[in-house]
């Protein structure tokens, strides 16, 4: 039983790291946080159900359209939340995610309805290995979360687009002044940290075989949870707080009570605010 | 000694005039739907008022403020209900409570960047909420709590709307007042100073910290008397009442009328709790409709609709206007349009 909740734990783990890895990318770059991610992570989630439910398409092709949507979603926040208002106070656009984030559960609950809705055809059984017990669609989702992560960790480190990134990151000024274009890196960036988002919507949905306009609110919101107890620029630490939150809460909920199972993911938030602000790997605070 | 009753009146007659409007309200709107908006715009008012001292004029980015309010209305009401306290007594140590959970809460954070402030209210916000929500041996869970008495004042029970919309009237001012004589004394300066600019502020040897924690600790006083005030209106209260939704509501109040001053968040109150009544047909709309004016109004007007530092509706009588100031500086016709202001006995600044 615990190797199995310890499976169950690393694959929604995995899940928060997306998230959560999607949110530092783009808090790293431009510094903002966004209250809108939870909203595109459900975006690309209806979407990818949408195209597999009504176009009867294989998981592959709902993963490309909840990537292309996302990252649709991404670019406009990015223009008319952060571009628009580069000069203003930071919660002016703190506040316009909140705008967006309202306006997209809103609309999505106009467009679908707000129950949950399924995918009948999602019938998966589970086999055993070594006698635990690991269902088909855990092996899916862990695939397409390990290898996302490990795409992700050769496109920041390995490429020149990732030290653009990093770069940027860093010092956007000084970037500006070696002659990166960083409006473009902005627009990149929030793309690429929706895509994210998006694609963990579209995994949870999966996973769960469960689609609801609220479904992104507190995902989005232990992305946050996660991000602060990995540090808030670092990208690896977003990903081991990921993991570990999903460990925590997966164990929490198997062993002490089902009902608590989001006080102890914001729990870690607050004792980690109190505690140390730096988080795992932070360097500042 | 008339005139000066007389001059002091007519300064101060716009403020007369609304007071005496609201104060005389009920005289001739029996209607209880109207007194029951009115009374609900008091308790927002309130609301935003207190997260206006935090946000508008502390600088500082609370986004978690339903919490406090939540504290309220749960403690008064489980005050009055399983201690049996006079709500006389409850209303200002739910008040007290708030205030203690705002310090907890305060004390740690306030040290650290913004950011950690922000997401620290809004972490608290949610597990509120869910705490509420499972220690059903003390708040009764999702059910709620029902029944919560009526306030009894010196053995007059209240009972009918009009009652309700008097003391709300009184906590209104009561706040106006409070937050008023905070801001236009040495702690409200140091307050704007840490707004304006913290790092020269602590520079000039102002505690920025503990000037934060104590505004905050302040704010959520009030938000407290708001739920306490809310509990015993509605006599009932459930968790759903006090999510992280209803802080973003107040947000909303915040960027539509505008903060750091004191018209705006009454204005942003007002508007969107009388708009949504006022077109009955859009309540399914409303939280759109809120998320609407959050873009729209930080696209277009950022700071909101009434963004100046202060708002001081006053009139001056006729022999209290200044004329042209003294001869040797208007006499000359190249000075003439030169703006001048006086100080008080008559001598040009400039």
């Amino acid at each position: 039983m615990l190797l199995e909740q310890i499976i169950n734990g690393v694959t929604q783990g995995g899940i928060y790291a997306l998230i959560a890895l999607g949110f530092t990318i783009i808090f790293g770059t431009l510094r903002l946080v966004t209250f809108a991610h939870g909203e595109v992570f459900m975006a690309g989630a209806f979407v990818g159900y949408t195209v597999m439910k009504y176009l009867q398409s294989p998981l592959w092709m709902a993963i490309l359209a909840a990537i292309l949507c996302s990252g649709l979603f991404g670019i406009l926040i990015e223009r008319v939340g952060f571009h628009f208002l580069r000069r203003a106070p930071h919660q002016s656009s703190l506040l316009i995610t909140i705008g967006f984030s309202i306006v997209l559960i809103n609309l999505a609950q106009f467009i679908w309805g707000p129950e949950t809705q399924s995918i009948s055809s999602l019938k998966y059984g589970d086999f055993q290995v070594l006698g635990i017990y690991i269902s088909y669609t855990q092996v899916i989702v862990l695939a397409v979360t390990f290898l996302l992560l490990a795409l992700i960790r050769v496109l920041i480190y390995k490429t020149k687009m990732g030290r653009t990134i990093r770069a940027t990151a860093q010092d956007f000024e000084a970037a500006y002044a070696m002659g990166v274009n960083i409006d473009v890196v902005f627009m990149l960036t929030f793309a690429l940290g929706s895509l994210l988002g998006g694609i963990a919507g579209m995994l949870v949905g999966f996973y769960y075989n469960a689609f609801y306009p609220t479904m992104g609110t507190l995902p989005g919101l232990k992305a946050f949870s996660a991000c602060i107890l990995g540090g808030l620029t670092s990208l690896g630490g977003a990903v081991l707080a990921g993991f570990i939150l999903g460990i925590v809460e997966n164990l929490s909920v198997a062993y002490i009570s089902s009902s608590y199972r989001d006080v102890f993911s914001f729990g870690i938030l607050i004792l980690v605010l109190i505690l140390r602000p730096k988080g795992l790997f932070g360097r500042e605070i | 000694m008339l005139k000066k009753v007389v001059g002091y009146l007519m300064t101060h007659s716009i403020y007369l005039l609304i007071f005496g409007f609201f104060a005389l309200f009920p005289l001739f709107v029996k209607d209880a739907y109207y007194l029951r908006i009115l009374i609900f715009i008091g308790i927002y008012i309130i609301l935003a008022l207190s997260l206006n001292l935090i946000n508008g004029y502390t600088g500082l980015f609370s986004i978690g403020h339903a919490a406090f309010y939540g504290i309220g209305a749960y403690s008064s009401a489980l005050l009055t209900l399983r201690l049996g306290t006079p709500f006389i007594l409850a209303l200002p140590l739910s008040g007290m409570i708030a205030a203690f959970f705002g310090y907890l809460i305060g004390k740690p954070t306030l040290r650290l960047s913004g950011i950690f402030l922000t997401l620290a209210t809004l972490g608290f916000n949610i597990i509120f909420v869910l705490l509420m929500i499972n220690l059903d041996g003390l708040t009764r869970g999702p059910l709620g709590i029902a029944g919560i008495p009526t306030p009894k004042i010196l053995s007059y029970s209240f009972s009918r709307q009009v009652d309700y919309y008097y003391l709300v009237f009184f906590l209104v001012l009561f706040t106006l007042g409070s937050i008023y004589r905070i801001i236009h004394s040495r702690f409200g300066r140091a307050l704007l100073s840490i707004r304006e600019e913290e790092t020269a502020s602590e520079a000039a040897g102002v505690d920025t910290v503990h000037y934060k924690i104590a505004i905050f600790t302040l704010s959520t006083f009030f938000a407290g008397i708001a739920g306490s005030f809310f509990a015993h209106y509605l006599r009932f209260i459930a968790p759903d009442s006090f999510t992280f939704w209803e802080s973003f509501t107040l947000l909303a109040m915040l960027a539509l009328g505008g903060q750091g001053n004191l018209v705006g968040p009454v204005v942003g109150a007002s508007l969107l709790i009388a708009v949504p009544e006022l077109f009955r047909f859009l309540t399914d709309y409303r939280m759109i409709l809120y998320g609407l004016i959050l873009i729209v109004m930080m696209l277009f007007r950022r700071e909101g609709l009434f963004r100046k530092r202060t708002y001081a509706l006053r009139v001056t009588p006729p022999w209290e206007r200044k004329g042209t100031g003294p001869v040797y500086a208007t006499g000359d016709k190249f000075l003439k349009n030169l703006p001048l202001k006086d100080s008080a006995d008559g001598t040009p600044k400039d």
